[in-house]
C-alpha cells in the first residue's frame, strides 16, 4: 500500500491538495487510488464502497474524482427514480447532450447501450472513466436487470462503475447471480480521529486548545449516543456559543468551571439529538391538552383503558358490584404479554361507549355530540380507524397515545387512570 | 535501481511495473481471453465443430452451454469464434447477432437490436408485420445469396439466457428454434446460461424444438490445480519487454505462492477480486508481490462485512442489539417491538448503578430506527401504516455468533456491556 503521496500518473501537487481535504482517510484513498491504476490502465469493473453514514464515502470519491480531474459522473440513485434519468446523466456527462437525445422517449437499457457502443467506437476513451452512484441502495428497487448489467459495463469500454452505500453487499446480491464486485470497507471514525476532524473547524477568535477542550467535553458527552460526524459538527456549532457565554461576559476563564456550566445544558441537548424535526410525540404534548373538550378527554381515557385492558377484565373494573372472581385467570401468566409491550389492541364501539359511561361521573345521553366527538379525536390521530371504511355499523378503533400523555390528560380531570389498568395491578 | 547487466533490453524500474500492471490489469479486469482455454478442450472441440457445420453446410444447430458464474462460458465461446473466424469462408459468410438477456427484456426490443446487427433496417423500413414470425422470416429471406439458393448462415448468441424464457409466450426462443428446426436458413443458436435447470423453464412446445444438446463446464479442479491456475494468472507471460525482470517476478510468484498454499483459504469462486488486490500493492517502491501481500489480500477477501458494520454502532445500539439477542434467546426467535426491547434495556440499567444510559424514549426510537435503516432490523411482516412505530414487530437479521465476534473487537466496549452480553439470563 503506498502513501497517497506518490502515485505514477498522478501529478504530486494535485495528490498533496487531495491529501489535504481527506484528514483521517488517507489509507482508503490511498487503496483507492492503487486500484485505480494510472488513467490509461484499467481499473476494476465494479467497486462497491460500504461504511457507515458520514464515515467519508462520497467525500473521498468526489475530492479524488474533482482534484485529479479524472472524467465521471456521480449520481444520486435518490434523484434516479426512473432508469432514463441515469442513461441521461451518463450520456451527457460523459458524450454531451446530442448524444443524450438521442435517447428515445421512456428508454430502455438496450437503447442506453447500443448508445453508449456507438459513441465509444467513434470516440474511443483514453482515460479510464468513472460511474459513481451514491445510495445505491435503491438500485435494488428498481428493475431487476440494472444492477447486474451495470456491474458489468466495462466489457463496452474502459469504465468502471463505484456503488456508494449504508448496507452491506450481501444484501444486493441478485438471485441467480452477478458480476461481485470489488468490496472496499470504510471504518467509522474512532474518536480520536473524530476529536481531529471536529477540532478544525473551529472559527479563529478561540485558540485551538480551548477549542478542543470544548469538543472533548461534547465528545464525552455524546459519544455513547451518537457517532455520525454531521450531526456532531451540527452539535458543536450550536452548543459553542452557550460554552463560550462566560467568558464572553468576561466572568470564567478556566476549563473544568466551564465544563460544570455547560453540562446539564448539554444533557438537555442530549433528549433532542437527531431530533431536528419536531418529533411525534412532542407534537401532541406541545399539542395544548386544555383545547380538549371535557367529554372528549374521557373518551379518550375511555378508549385507552379499552385497548390496554383485555375485554375480560372490565367487569372486575368498571361494574359496581362485581362479585367474585377468580384470582388465578386473572393475574397475568408472564411479563411478555404485559399488553404495554405489545401495543394497543383495537376494540368495538359499543365497548367504548359503555366504559366511558361507567367512568364518566354525570349521567351522559348518547347524543350527536359525543359521537362527533369520537370522529373528531380520529380525525386528531389520537385515535385510528380499525376497521374497513365499508363497515358502518360496527366501527372498530385504537388508541394511539401513550401513557405519559393519557396520565397528563387524566390528572387535568382529577381521574387516576392506573387505579384503572390491568398492567399495573 | 536495477543493477542487472541483461542481454537483451531492459527498462527502469518504473516502466516496468507499469506494463506489469496495464498487462495484468488487463487480464483481470477487462477479462482479455487467455491464449489457450484450459481445462475445456472437449467443449472447445465440440462447439467448434457444431459451428463449422452450420456454416460450411449448412446444418441448423442449437446449443445450450450451462455453468456456474465465471466457469468461462462467454470465454469458450470467444476462443472458438476467434479461432473460426480466421478462415476465410467463415469470415466472409457468417453473420452473428449477439443477445443479451440483461439488455433486451422484451421480444419487441430483441426483434428490434436483430434488425439492426443484422444490418436490414434500410430493408424493414416502415414495414409492418403481423407477427413475430412473419418479421424474422423476411429477415431470413433477406438474406439470402444472390443465387437465391439458401440465405447465410446466422449464429444467434443468447447471453443470460433464462432470462429469455422469462418473456411472454417465450415467443423469440419458440421462433427461433422453429427455424432451426425447419429447413428456413441455417442458423446456430447458442444460449449460455447460469441455471442447471433451464430446461425446466421452456414451455413444452419451445423444449421440443430444441435439439437438447447442453454442453456443462463443471469445474474438476483439485485444490493444487486451482492455486496453480491462480499462480499462472499472476505470471507475467512471456513476451514481456524486460525478460529478465519477468523471470524474476514469476519466480518470486511460484516460491510465495507455493510457501503459503497451506495457509491460503481461498473461498470466493472469483479469483479476480483477490489478484487484484495482490497487484494494486505492487508498486515503484516495492516491485514483487510479497508473502504479507498474500496473506493482506486473502484477509481482506475473507472478511466479514456486517463484523465491519458493528463495529461503527455507537454505544447505546450495541446494547440495543444486546437486549435484542437476550430477546431472541429467552423467546425462541420471535419478532418483538421496540418497547420489549426499550424494556429489557432498562432491566439491565435497574442492576447498575451509574444512570449514563438512561436516555428518554426519543434518543431509544432513534437508535433502533438507526439499526433499521442499516438493514440489521427488518419489520416482521411488512410495513404497517396502521400500527404504531413503537409496536412494530421486527426481527434482528444478526446471529448470535456474530454478535458475540462484533463484541470482542468493538473499541473500548465498557465491561458491564460485555458482561452483560455473556450471561446466561437476561
Amino acid at each position: 500500500m503506498e502513501g497517497l503521496l506518490e502515485h505514477p500518473g498522478y501529478d504530486g501537487e494535485k495528490l498533496r491538495r487531495v491529501s489535504e481535504q481527506l484528514p483521517c482517510r488517507e489509507v482508503q484513498a490511498g487503496m483507492l487510488l492503487s486500484l485505480m491504476g494510472e488513467p490509461q490502465q484499467y481499473c476494476y469493473p465494479s467497486l462497491f464502497i460500504y461504511g457507515h453514514r458520514a464515515s467519508g464515502k462520497s467525500h473521498v470519491v468526489n475530492v479524488l474524482m474533482k482534484e485529479l480531474e479524472l472524467p465521471h459522473v456521480t449520481v444520486s440513485c435518490v434523484e434516479c427514480v426512473s432508469s432514463a434519468l441515469l442513461f441521461e446523466q451518463v450520456l451527457l456527462s460523459f458524450f454531451g447532450c446530442d448524444a443524450a437525445s438521442l435517447l428515445p422517449r421512456s428508454p430502455s437499457l438496450s437503447d442506453f447501450v447500443r448508445i453508449y457502443k456507438q459513441r465509444t467506437s467513434e470516440f474511443p476513451s483514453k482515460q479510464t472513466r468513472y460511474i459513481v452512484m451514491e445510495q445505491a441502495e435503491l438500485l435494488r428497487d428498481a428493475s431487476v436487470n440494472l444492477l447486474p448489467a451495470l456491474l458489468r459495463l466495462q466489457e463496452l469500454d474502459n469504465v468502471s462503475v463505484i456503488l456508494l452505500s449504508e448496507i452491506v453487499w450481501d444484501k444486493f446480491r441478485p438471485n441467480t447471480g452477478c458480476f461481485e464486485p470489488l468490496l472496499l470497507h470504510f471504518p467509522d471514525y474512532s474518536k480520536a480521529e473524530l476529536l481531529q476532524i471536529l477540532s478544525a473547524g473551529r472559527n479563529s477568535s478561540y485558540s485551538a486548545e480551548f477549542y478542543s477542550s470544548y469538543i472533548n467535553i461534547l465528545l464525552g458527552v455524546f459519544y455513547t449516543v451518537c457517532r455520525d460526524l454531521r450531526e456532531l459538527q451540527h452539535l458543536a456549532a450550536l452548543n459553542f456559543s452557550k460554552f463560550c457565554e462566560p467568558v464572553a461576559e468576561g466572568k470564567e476563564t478556566e476549563t473544568h468551571k466551564l465544563w460544570k456550566n455547560i453540562e446539564p445544558h448539554l444533557k438537555k441537548a442530549m433528549q433532542t439529538v437527531y431530533l431536528r424535526e419536531v418529533s411525534r410525540s412532542e407534537l401532541s404534548s406541545g399539542f395544548a391538552l386544555h383545547v380538549l373538550p371535557y367529554y372528549s378527554k374521557f373518551l379518550l381515557i375511555a378508549a385507552y383503558l379499552a385497548s390496554y385492558n383485555p375485554a375480560r377484565t372490565d367487569k372486575r373494573f368498571f361494574v359496581k358490584h362485581h362479585g367474585k372472581i377468580k384470582k388465578t385467570n386473572f393475574l397475568k401468566k408472564n411479563e411478555k404479554t404485559s399488553n404495554h409491550l405489545l401495543g394497543p389492541k383495537p376494540f368495538p364501539l359499543d365497548r367504548l361507549l359503555a366504559i366511558f359511561y361507567s367512568v364518566v361521573d354525570s349521567r351522559v345521553a348518547p347524543t350527536a355530540s359525543i359521537f362527533s366527538q369520537i370522529s373528531s379525536l380520529v380525525t386528531l390521530q389520537l385515535l385510528t380507524l380499525v376497521s374497513h371504511d365499508d363497515q358502518l355499523d360496527s366501527p372498530k378503533y385504537k388508541c394511539a397515545v401513550s401513557l405519559d400523555f393519557i396520565s397528563a390528560i387524566s390528572r387535568t380531570v382529577n381521574f387516576d387512570i392506573v387505579k384503572y389498568l390491568y398492567d399495573f395491578l | 535501481m536495477s543493477k542487472r547487466k541483461a542481454k537483451d533490453a531492459h527498462l527502469p524500474i518504473g516502466e516496468c511495473i507499469s506494463q506489469v500492471h496495464q498487462i495484468l490489469r488487463k487480464r483481470f479486469c477487462h477479462q482479455q481471453l487467455p491464449v489457450k482455454p484450459e481445462g475445456v478442450e472437449a467443449q472447445h472441440k465440440h462447439l467448434a465443430e457444431l459451428l463449422k457445420r452450420t456454416v460450411v453446410h449448412g446444418e441448423s444447430n442449437s446449443v445450450l452451454i450451462v455453468g456456474p458464474r465465471g466457469a468461462g462460458k462467454t470465454m469458450l465461446l470467444r476462443s472458438v469464434l476467434r479461432e473460426l473466424s480466421q478462415e476465410t469462408e467463415v469470415q466472409k459468410n457468417l453473420l452473428q447477432v449477439h443477445l443479451n438477456g440483461l439488455l433486451q427484456t422484451d421480444d419487441r426490443i430483441a426483434l428490434k437490436e436483430i434488425t439492426r446487427q443484422l444490418q436490414l433496417e434500410n430493408v424493414v423500413g416502415d414495414k409492418v408485420f403481423g407477427s413475430f414470425a412473419e418479421n424474422l422470416t423476411f429477415l431470413l429471406d433477406a438474406l439470402k445469396k444472390g443465387d437465391r439458393s439458401s440465405s447465410r448462415p446466422v449464429l444467434f448468441v443468447l447471453d443470460e439466457f433464462d432470462l429469455f424464457a422469462q418473456h411472454k409466450n417465450q415467443t423469440l426462443l419458440y421462433n427461433l428454434f422453429d427455424v432451426s428446426q425447419s429447413a428456413q436458413a441455417p442458423v446456430a443458436v447458442v444460449g449460455l446460461t447460469c441455471r442447471l435447470d433451464v430446461l425446466e423453464l421452456l414451455e413444452k412446445r419451445v423444449k421440443s424444438r430444441f435439439s437438447h444438446r447442453q454442453m456443462y463446464l463443471l469445474s474438476k479442479l483439485t485444490f493444487p490445480q486451482y492455486l496453480e491456475r491462480i499462480r499462472d494468472q499472476l505470471s507475467l507471460p512471456d513476451d514481456f519487454p524486460d525478460g529478465k525482470f519477468a523471470q524474476e517476478w514469476n519466480a518470486a510468484v511460484t516460491v510465495n505462492f507455493s510457501e503459503l498454499f497451506n495457509v491460503l483459504l481461498l473461498q470466493k469462486k472469483e479469483t479476480y477480486s483477490f489478484q487484484m488486490m495482490c497487484l494494486s500493492r505492487v508498486s515503484v517502491a516495492r516491485p514483487s508481490i510479497t508473502p504479507t501481500d498474500l496473506l493482506d489480500a486473502s484477509r481482506f477477501c475473507l472478511a466479514d462485512a456486517n463484523a465491519n458494520m458493528l463495529h461503527g454502532l455507537s454505544i447505546l445500539e450495541l446494547c440495543l442489539i444486546i437486549a435484542m439477542k437476550h430477546l431472541n434467546d429467552v423467546y425462541e426467535g420471535e419478532p418483538f417491538n421496540l418497547q420489549m426491547v426499550h424494556n429489557e434495556f432498562k432491566k439491565f440499567l435497574q442492576r447498575k448503578s451509574n444512570s449514563m444510559y438512561n436516555f428518554e424514549q426519543p434518543i431509544i426510537m432513534k437508535a433502533f430506527e438507526h439499526l433499521q435503516q442499516l438493514e440489521l432490523i427488518r419489520p416482521a411482516d411488512g410495513a404497517s401504516a396502521k400500527t404504531q412505530r413503537e409496536f412494530q414487530l421486527m426481527r434482528l437479521m444478526l446471529d448470535h455468533s456474530q454478535i458475540m465476534e462484533a463484541l470482542q473487537k468493538y473499541p473500548q466496549c465498557p465491561t458491564d456491556v460485555k458482561q452483560w452480553a455473556t450471561s446466561a439470563f437476561a
